[in-house]
């Protein structure tokens, strides 16, 4: 591979961010993930679909190293970040450059501007204009800057449960991640709540590359820009959305995205 | 906010806006190619057929690309589902101004057998017919709509008078059947551009409305006839 000095742009971006090469998973003798293999493209939202118990969570969490969190689990494989095997890497490296947003939102129990700040000051950054920029950005980004901005200093507690997780994609946003990973961010989330996560990431995609985990099939259609549909630990397909929702080429995928399955 | 959703459907309607523009100005062109002789301007109706037809795949394929993941509802729902409705009856109108265009050219090769005296009267009354669906459409405006379809039989009726005069015509100079032909046909097809009209009026009412006028319009229009005939 050719190198250089320069700093890359973004048109030198790489299209993809994340390849997956036979990635196996397997907790204790039970194989959760059969030989996945696909790519995540820079700067769009990739979507994951499919029954509980297909792996789709999973894999997302191979993608920056939560698993390893759960004992007895083994990974194959590898996961490759921008030309190298985040497998292989630092384990704080990877989820600094890789951030993760869970089903229910966990702020920690300090004030809305303390779990903003958090990740910079983890990062060593203390001086108190940048980090005050920084959570400003972030809250921004997360399209929750105008409700939070005269009660910095509440508890995140205080918030709705909209806000916090607004609050927790803000703390993923500070540190600017390359990739951020969202598992199920609205499936506790109401309607309105839902649609102001789903604008917040459309806008954000310029920025950093998502990959989102969702039961919500409709949601993954009308956000994300490739779908990937997981059945049974193994990727049936992985395409443009609205291919995967017009025209699937698998029957599999075809039966779930139209409600026959099973 | 501005919803990514609200965006696509701007795009949907910028896509038919200019699509309602080509048609209304090949309806316009391929009038002037057959009451003016204007070979250039019925010339210019076969030339953008093109851009018309490409247009017609593109707002299919956003429409249905917005049903499948947008799932819209509502007014959002009624709005896709027209414009897919609306998009055909403009592609056939695009297609109806090509034929009468061929027509036109045909029909400058000879002097005419007489004035022309009923198609310019058929013609501007189907063209404003069109306008006023489009203006409609943009405007969301159900009363311009409605008179759409009150102009439309009087469009059906001066059809049917041009038809038994021409035929008369025919009976009596076997020689000129060529050219009554194709003002017959010229006749014809500004009839049907008037109905494509009237289904684009319809079709409006539903989106603003949510109101279905087709059934109850034929029914008055079959007791009309009916009454016609007594």
């Amino acid at each position: 591979m050719a190198t250089t000095t320069s700093t890359p742009t973004k048109a030198e971006a790489p299209a993809n961010k994340l390849s997956a090469r036979s990635i196996n998973f397997f907790y204790g003798a039970f194989q959760a993930l059969h030989d996945i293999s696909l790519e995540i493209p820079t700067n769009k939202v990739t979507a994951f679909i499919g029954p509980s118990g297909c792996g789709k969570s999973t894999f997302l969490r191979t993608m920056n190293r939560m698993n390893e969190t759960i004992r007895n689990t083994r990974v194959e494989g590898s996961l490759i970040l921008d030309g190298q095997n985040l497998l292989d890497m630092d384990v704080t490296y990877v989820r600094r450059r890789v951030g993760m947003v869970f089903q229910k939102s966990n702020p920690f129990p300090k004030s809305i501007f303390d779990n903003v700040a958090y990740g910079l000051r983890v990062n060593g950054i203390t001086k108190r204009s940048v980090v005050e920029e920084a959570v400003e950005r972030s809250l921004s980004h997360a399209a929750l800057w105008t409700e939070v901005k005269d009660k910095l200093q509440k508890p995140a507690s205080a918030l709705s449960g909209g806000q916090q997780q607004r609050l927790c994609i803000a703390r993923a946003l500070a540190v600017e991640p390359e990739v951020l990973l969202l598992d199920e961010p609205c499936s506790a989330l109401d309607p309105i709540a839902t649609l102001k996560i789903e604008e917040l990431l459309f806008q954000i995609k310029d920025m950093t590359t998502i990959v989102i985990v969702t039961h919500n099939m409709q949601q993954a259609a009308r956000l994300a820009d490739f779908t990937g549909f997981f059945l049974l630990g193994k990727l049936v397909e992985i395409n443009e959305t609205k291919k995967i929702f017009q025209f699937p080429a698998k029957k599999e995928t075809e039966d779930y995205v139209t409600g026959r399955f099973g | 906010m501005v919803r990514h959703f609200e965006r696509e459907l701007d795009q949907l309607k910028a896509k038919l806006l200019e699509m309602s523009a080509l048609v209304e100005s090949a309806v316009y062109r391929s009038v002037q190619g057959v009451v003016e002789k204007n070979e250039q301007l019925a010339q210019q109706v076969l030339k953008n057929e093109a851009r018309i037809n490409q247009l017609e795949l593109e707002i299919d394929d956003m429409a249905i690309g917005l049903l499948a993941l947008q799932a819209p509802m509502a007014s959002d729902l009624r709005l896709v589902t027209a414009a897919i409705k609306i998009n055909n009856d403009l592609e056939r109108m695009g297609d109806l101004s090509v034929s009468i265009a061929q027509s036109a050219l045909a029909l400058m090769r000879e002097p005419l057998i007489r004035p022309l005296i009923d198609i310019p009267h058929i013609a501007g009354l189907a063209q404003s017919m069109v306008r006023k669906a489009l203006d409609a459409f943009v405007n969301r405006d159900p009363e311009m709509a409605r008179s759409v379809l009150a102009a439309d039989d009087a469009v059906d009726n001066m059809r049917t008078a041009s038809y038994h005069e021409l035929i008369s015509f025919m009976e009596a100079n076997p020689t000129q059947i060529q050219q009554a032909l194709y003002l017959l046909s010229v006749i014809r097809n500004l009839e049907r551009i008037a109905d494509h009209s009237t289904n684009i009026a319809e079709d409006v009412l539903f989106l603003v409305k949510g109101i279905d006028v087709r059934h109850h319009n034929e029914a008055r229009r079959t007791n009309e006839a009916q009454d016609r005939a007594n």
